[in-house]
């Protein structure tokens, strides 16, 4: 079962109380964008075979919403961070590339 | 290739069945074919085997990363069934299960289609609502289906409790020639008929990158040397996005882990599929007699092809409810296939941004059902440029609008 850690619990806690909610660090586009903007914001999505980072809420616990970045592939979780960010702060970065050498971020 | 037949039989039977043929062959690839199909499961091989049946088209190349079959169409729970709501899904589900009807003739293998009907129970007013609305839209769309009293159901599947404390059967939504069919036989069947047409089945040979030029395709790059193709379909399930990024576009899908389980063997019971949407669980009897069970899929991106077992849990404690002879049940075994689920839960069978490439992908948790009728509409989309079938199952409809809301696809809510 994956188990990911509660940066505001600070709980590592089951998949069971948890609830996914897609791809992270998604830029949200508006009224006034331009209608590829608006398509990719809705639909596209990485959907990466690898380092993925994605929003999970803690629905049993705190309620709130925080980050993880995981391996889809093996289900290996290099962190969670909180929700209050437009990027995946630098540790998170550093724990990935400690595992994934060679790692770089798609833009 | 030497057709099956009961003579065979008897003259195989006579000689130690020593004069059987490979099913298929297995060559190595050439440098050159007209079509290129990434991706050697059901899809992919029912639209090679269209392109050479309805066009003529047989410089075709089927390549598959893994064996033939491997994914999620020897990983499914090979029900057959075609009553959907929206018009496009209905015709395009509808084609396939009616091709089913007579695939054992056409291809000459026998797929063991068993059309023994498959009822979708409804166990809240809501859902009598929405499947009564169904039935009356399949009527229209010309898709037997109808609607079911609760003593009807149990008269269908006398083992059903109707009086489940929490989720009771109001009745059911019933399409008498839906059904099952022997999954990987579908795939062996379309790639033996392939093979005789001369198309080359390319097994173990993985796709690492997608050739281009000025916008055209112009082949691929596999771990088994460049292949160059005039025209490439990419039919790869929940691996869509990787082939995607290689060729330059992304898609709205996100991979996730669906998973099913089957029970030790036990003397026949029921008959008929049953689909019990509400709880998220599905439950047939195969053949051998084992109970096939699936249930809800994984809510976040997965690649692993395992799922995780609080599912199972679930899924199996909301059917004891309403089937309590299966407590007993021991389970054999369980596994998983990573589904791509496009945002209206419908699929995509399109062309992409990059020309003479060709999408088939998105049929989340229902892929088995619609194999022969993906193929068809799949091959005449590369034959022609279009096909009534596709048509609405463009890449370009999340652009504009125009969904094919299916969100009970599936037949479980998602």
């Amino acid at each position: 079962m994956l188990t990911l850690h509660c940066p505001y619990c600070d709980v590592q806690t089951d998949e069971t109380e948890l609830t996914p909610g897609g791809e992270a660090h998604l830029t949200r586009h508006g009224p006034g964008s331009d209608d590829d903007a608006f398509h990719d914001y809705l639909f596209s999505r990485a959907n990466p075979r690898g380092v993925h980072f994605e929003r999970w809420r803690h629905g049993y616990g705190c309620g709130k919403w925080f980050l993880a970045a995981r391996d889809t592939r093996t289900l290996e979780v290099f962190g969670t961070y909180e929700a209050q960010t437009t990027e995946p702060p630098d540790h998170i970065l550093a724990a990935i590339r400690d595992k994934r050498p060679g790692w770089t971020r798609a833009s | 290739m030497k057709r099956y037949s009961a003579f065979a039989v008897a003259r195989e039977a006579a000689r130690y069945h020593l004069g059987w043929e490979r099913a298929w062959a297995s060559p190595e690839p050439k440098k050159h074919y007209d079509v290129v199909i990434v991706g050697a499961g059901g899809h992919g091989l029912a639209t090679a085997y269209y392109l050479g049946k309805n066009f003529g088209i047989t410089n075709v190349a089927v390549i598959e990363k893994g064996w033939l079959g491997g994914g999620n169409t020897g990983r499914n729970t090979t029900i057959i069934r075609s009553n959907y709501l929206q018009d496009p899904s209905a015709a395009i589900y509808e084609k396939a299960r009616s091709l089913y009807e007579t695939m054992s003739q056409d291809l000459n293998y026998n797929v063991m289609f068993s059309p023994r009907g498959v009822m979708m129970l409804a166990q809240t007013q809501h859902e009598i609502r929405g499947y009564q609305r169904t039935a009356h839209a399949n009527a229209l769309q010309g898709v037997q289906t109808e609607w079911i009293s609760p003593a009807r159901v149990k008269e269908l599947v006398p083992i059903i409790e109707l009086k489940g404390p929490r989720y009771p059967v109001l009745g059911a939504l019933w399409q008498a020639r839906g059904g099952t069919a022997r999954h990987d036989a579908v795939a062996w069947g379309y790639a033996r008929a392939c093979s005789a047409m001369g198309m080359h089945i390319i097994q173990q040979c993985e796709v690492t990158g997608v050739r281009q030029q000025d916008g055209r395709v112009t082949g691929v790059t596999t771990s088994k040397g460049e292949i160059a193709c005039d025209k490439l379909g990419l039919v790869v399930a929940g691996h869509s996005g990787v082939l995607a990024e290689m060729a330059g576009f992304r898609l709205p899908v996100e991979s996730v882990a669906l998973q099913a389980l089957v029970s030790e063997p036990i003397k026949p019971c029921m008959d008929v599929v049953v689909m019990a949407n509400t709880v998220h669980g599905y439950m047939s009897q195969s053949d051998k007699g084992e109970m096939v069970i699936g249930g809800g899929a994984d809510g976040y991106n997965n690649y692993t092809q395992r799922g995780s077992f609080h599912h199972i849990e679930e899924t199996v404690r909301a059917l004891i409810e309403t089937f309590p002879m299966i407590s007993r049940l021991k389970m054999l075994r369980q596994w998983g296939g990573i589904v791509d689920m496009t945002g209206d839960r419908s699929p995509i069978l399109s062309k992409t941004p990059l020309e003479g490439c060709f999408i088939n992908c998105g049929w989340g948790t229902g892929g088995f059902k619609a194999i022969p009728g993906s193929g068809w509409g799949m091959a005449e989309l590369m034959a022609k440029g279009h096909s009534p079938l596709t048509e609405a199952f463009s890449l370009d409809r999340f652009r504009e609008g125009r969904f094919i809301d299916e969100s009970v696809a599936a037949g479980v809510a998602h």
